[in-house]
């Protein structure tokens, strides 16, 4: 259950939004749009604890959180719009690397099969320069099918994928939600996601 | 660690090692940048001798001082990458939001930025020190007083190196910012090689270079932790 009252957000002198609130319940997902520059990216980084907001309030299952709350970091994943990959790493090695950062081990087997399902068997040997924008946002998005947590922050997971990769993505967001899970998403693109578990919200 | 973090149920150890683990590994992946810090500090210790000459007392007398300050120099040269990179392609981010204490993991990553830069030069240093005529017990003080001092290094520069995160000038400002903090280490450090020099017992000098490897070992990574919150939001 995460709940945002009044959000407010400042870039300097200016206001980004304000008024932000909203309430998801498990299995609920919120879609945020918005032209490039309406805070797309800095509703997320509040959300996640990253960044602070100049006004309002979170909760998340009742109790209120602050930036970088350690009950909200164990329970959220954010994937930002920048992969978070080691160029000198391997995919295979990127990938366990993250998902132990996260605080759940990296079995084989496990790790294989996320491999596999992203469509990344082939390249796992490679070093992450070599790669290509798509594969390189697969293996960020790659950790989501090996990685449990409640709350997913996805900022913008759709760039760059082909359709195979945004199918991919619609899948494990669907089974997340399905399984009670919640997400925020800001995205450009139609996602597809069930419409009945789809909160829009518009950024202006 | 705060008391809430402890709650969370995530230990400090695991987060250190999965740093120090990453890090090293990524070291190894390119190592020439590992042979560029130790290259820098041999060229700077050999500069002295071929510009003062090569008078036998002069250079035994310049001798200590000389290697600390290139040790100094050597040290703040590969500081600026130790959170930049991370920075730069999102890592850092992700290593905030880790349900690890924020703290271990700069640990972690502190402790493999000396194992790669700091030990290499404590390591090379007797060698580097035969060119001052530095006899051996003079050259095992000062081996001794890089293994000691130069974690402390490593700590300081942390701090300076995550309160400079994304500013433009800021490698520069790095050391404006830190040279004045080495100045300790770098008087006990080099005195400990003088003491020795003189016949003198230098347990003052270690206890001081100890104290401070302690007190920073404490502080640094809680700054650090600080510092890098500031520079996300």
């Amino acid at each position: 259950m995460l709940q945002a009252h009044d959000l407010a957000a400042c870039r300097g002198e200016s206001t980004l939004f304000s008024g932000i609130g909203f309430s998801l319940a498990p299995g609920s997902a919120l879609v945020v749009s918005g032209a490039n520059g309406s805070g797309k990216t800095t509703l997320l980084r509040i959300l996640a604890g990253i960044t602070r907001a100049a006004q309002g309030t979170l909760a998340w299952r009742g109790t209120a959180v602050d930036p970088f709350d350690p009950g909200l970091r164990a329970q959220a994943l954010f994937i930002g719009h920048v992969p978070a990959l080691k160029d000198e790493l391997t995919a295979e090695e990127n990938l366990a690397s993250l998902t132990s950062l996260h605080g759940t081990r990296a079995e084989p087997a496990a790790l294989a099969a996320a491999l596999a399902g992203w469509t990344l068997t082939r390249h796992r040997a490679l070093p992450a320069r070599v790669l290509s924008q798509g594969q390189r946002r697969r293996v960020g998005l790659a950790r989501l099918s090996l990685v449990t947590r409640t709350l997913w922050l996805l900022d913008e997971p759709a760039t760059a994928l082909d359709d195979a990769g945004i199918a991919m993505l619609r899948t494990v967001i669907a089974m997340h939600l399905a399984g009670g899970g919640i997400a925020v998403i800001a995205t450009h693109q139609e996602l597809g996601l069930p419409a009945d578990a789809i909160h829009p919200l518009r950024l202006t | 660690m705060s008391k809430q973090e402890a709650v969370s149920g995530y230990a400090a150890w695991p987060g250190v090692a999965w740093a120090l683990r990453r890090d090293l590994r990524l070291a190894l992946r390119s190592k020439a940048e590992l042979g560029v810090q130790l290259l820098f500090y041999a060229i700077v210790v050999t500069l002295f001798p071929l510009g003062v000459g090569a008078d036998p007392s002069l250079l035994r007398a310049l001798g200590p001082g000389v290697l600390w300050v290139a040790a100094l120099l050597a040290s703040l040269l590969s500081l600026p990458r130790l959170f930049a990179a991370d920075f730069a392609d999102g890592t850092l981010e992700q290593i905030a939001l880790s349900p690890y204490p924020l703290p271990a993991l700069i640990s972690g990553k502190i402790l493999a930025h000396w194992l790669t830069t700091g030990a290499p030069l404590a390591v090379a240093s007797p060698i580097l020190a035969l060119q001052f005529g530095l006899d051996a017990r003079e050259s095992a003080a000062l081996f001794a007083g890089l293994l000691l001092g130069t974690p402390t290094l490593s700590l300081l520069g942390a701090i300076g190196a995550a309160l400079t995160l994304g500013l433009r000038a800021g490698g520069a400002l790095l050391a404006l910012l830190i040279l004045p903090l080495y100045v300790p280490i770098l008087i006990f450090g080099a005195g400990a090689v003088g003491a020795t020099h003189a016949g003198l017992a230098a347990g003052g000098e270690w206890s001081v270079l100890g104290a401070a490897l302690l007190a920073s070992a404490v502080g640094a990574p809680v700054a650090c932790a600080a510092a890098i919150r500031i520079a996300l939001d």
